[in-house]
């Protein structure tokens, strides 16, 4: 099936791929700063939003769901406003916002934890050579960058591979919003269990090939 | 070198209510070479990073040509970045060696240093490890890089935190002639603080002694170290101060 190369189970992987990639984008484009801000700053409230972060680690990706799903039905706080840009539930857009959640937490407190670790001492030195705030935020990142990799490595991990959120969110919709891990779980329910075997191969091999880009970036980082 | 370029006046530096620095008075003249010396724990380093204005004062002012720094006045970056330190680590990022020494200039905008960045690894000796990843280098090496990266920014003043602490003494003398050649050729300020007082005595134009944050005394090099007027430097010149 898989060299077949069937079109609806292309359409499928299409979609995880575009649902968790664009998911992966935002994330990694908030979380990040969000990280460095909380790994090398001080200000009033930062062990509260540090918490909040952590917690958001460990949330199970089903109840992220449950919330993007109350939010955004038509009697939800933020589905009653009908603003054009918020995406309806059972779209791709409701799928990359729950997975947008599940995985910032991720990449702003591994990003976070990186920065963290960086000498501090270095950090000085970096001022003392003239670097402002954000030159030495972005040395700093630089010397975290492996880090920071396995950040985004988490974030994407925690968001391809889940289930719960875009089943509630997205409704696994044929052709619409039916993505791997749903299509996994409906034809495992149906007992078409080659099927099922096939995507998750497919998904293995999907996680496998990023991780192994992301690995070989990684190690240039780590050889350098 | 009358002319003072960093004025310091009633400086302190406390962390939990305990003063680590308590300086009254401190004038560091253009174009000299001061030595500050004195047991660990001192003060010597936070004062020099406040003389990097990396670390504001608790109370008093730290003036620098003209622009104040104190616990409410951050000093302009073009200011700062008149003056750099060299570490007693190298501190040396994940690049390449040329890549290290070009750094300080790229973060001011200079993206074309090659011949900038060959000259000045030829005058520490170390031209042919420009390509080197930095990291891999030993630790003498790792210092002249260092201080490589502060000499291209041709500072106003240069200061020293115990460069040469852990390197072997063909290292010590590489990097004691650079910084020497720096001051006397390049009328560079440098503010060298040590535990060697055989450096402080070939390097410094002027020797402090801090004691508990405080400066003791401050004079010519030959009068500290051959007619001090505080017991407490006749001691520590002497060996006799046991801390």
């Amino acid at each position: 099936m898989i060299l077949t190369r069937d079109a609806a189970v292309a359409e499928i992987v299409a979609l995880s791929l575009q649902v968790s990639g664009i998911a992966l984008v935002l994330s990694t484009i908030v979380g990040i700063p969000v990280g460095v801000l909380l790994g090398l700053t001080h200000f009033r409230g930062k062990r509260l939003a540090v918490s909040f972060v952590y917690t958001g680690m460990a949330f199970p990706p089903v109840v992220v769901g449950l919330f993007v799903y109350l939010m955004l039905s038509r009697s939800g706080p933020l589905g009653s406003l009908n603003w054009a840009w918020l995406p309806a539930l059972y779209t791709p857009g409701a799928m990359i916002l729950a997975q947008t959640i599940i995985a910032f937490p991720l990449v702003a407190g591994f990003t976070m934890a990186a920065v963290i670790g960086v000498d501090p001492a270095l950090r000085l030195q970096v001022r003392a050579l003239g670097a402002s705030r954000w030159q030495t935020a972005w040395a700093t990142l630089d010397e975290a960058r492996a880090g920071v990799i396995a950040a985004v490595v988490a974030g994407f991990g925690g968001i391809i591979s889940e289930v719960g959120a875009v089943m509630l969110v997205g409704g696994n919709i044929a052709g619409r919003t039916r993505v791997l891990t749903t299509a996994i779980v409906l034809e495992t329910n149906k007992g078409n269990f080659d099927l099922a075997i096939a995507l998750g191969l497919i998904l293995l091999s999907i996680v496998f090939l990023t991780n192994f880009v992301i690995l070989r970036l990684q190690g240039q980082t780590l050889d350098a | 070198m009358n002319e003072a370029l960093f004025t310091l006046r009633g400086v302190t530096r406390s962390y939990s209510g305990r003063a680590i620095v308590d300086v009254a008075a401190l004038d560091i003249f253009r174009g000299e070479a001061l030595a500050i010396v004195g047991p660990s724990g001192a003060g010597k380093s936070t004062l020099l990073r406040m003389l990097n204005f990396l670390e504001r004062p608790s109370s008093g002012v730290v003036r620098f040509a003209g622009n104040d720094f104190s616990d409410s006045q951050e000093m302009p970056l073009a200011v700062r970045r008149r003056v750099t330190t060299v570490f007693q680590r190298p501190l040396l990022r994940r690049h390449s060696v040329a890549d290290n020494v070009a750094y300080g200039l790229r973060l001011r905008g200079r993206h074309d240093a090659a011949v900038d960045v060959a000259a000045v690894l030829a005058e520490v000796g170390l031209a042919h490890l420009a390509k080197q990843p930095a990291r891999t280098l030993s630790g003498g090496e790792a210092q002249r890089v260092a201080l490589a990266r502060a000499m291209i920014l041709n500072p106003d003043a240069l200061l020293l935190d115990e460069p040469t602490a852990n390197l072997d003494p063909h290292n010590v003398g590489i990097i004691e002639s650079i910084v020497a050649r720096l001051n006397r050729e390049r009328g560079m300020t440098v503010v060298l603080v040590t535990h060697n007082l055989f450096q402080a005595r070939r390097l410094a134009h002027r020797v402090a002694l801090m004691l508990d944050g405080q400066i003791v005394e401050v004079d010519d090099v030959r009068a500290f170290f051959e007619t001090p007027r505080d017991p407490r430097t006749a001691a520590f010149v002497k060996g006799d101060m046991v801390y």
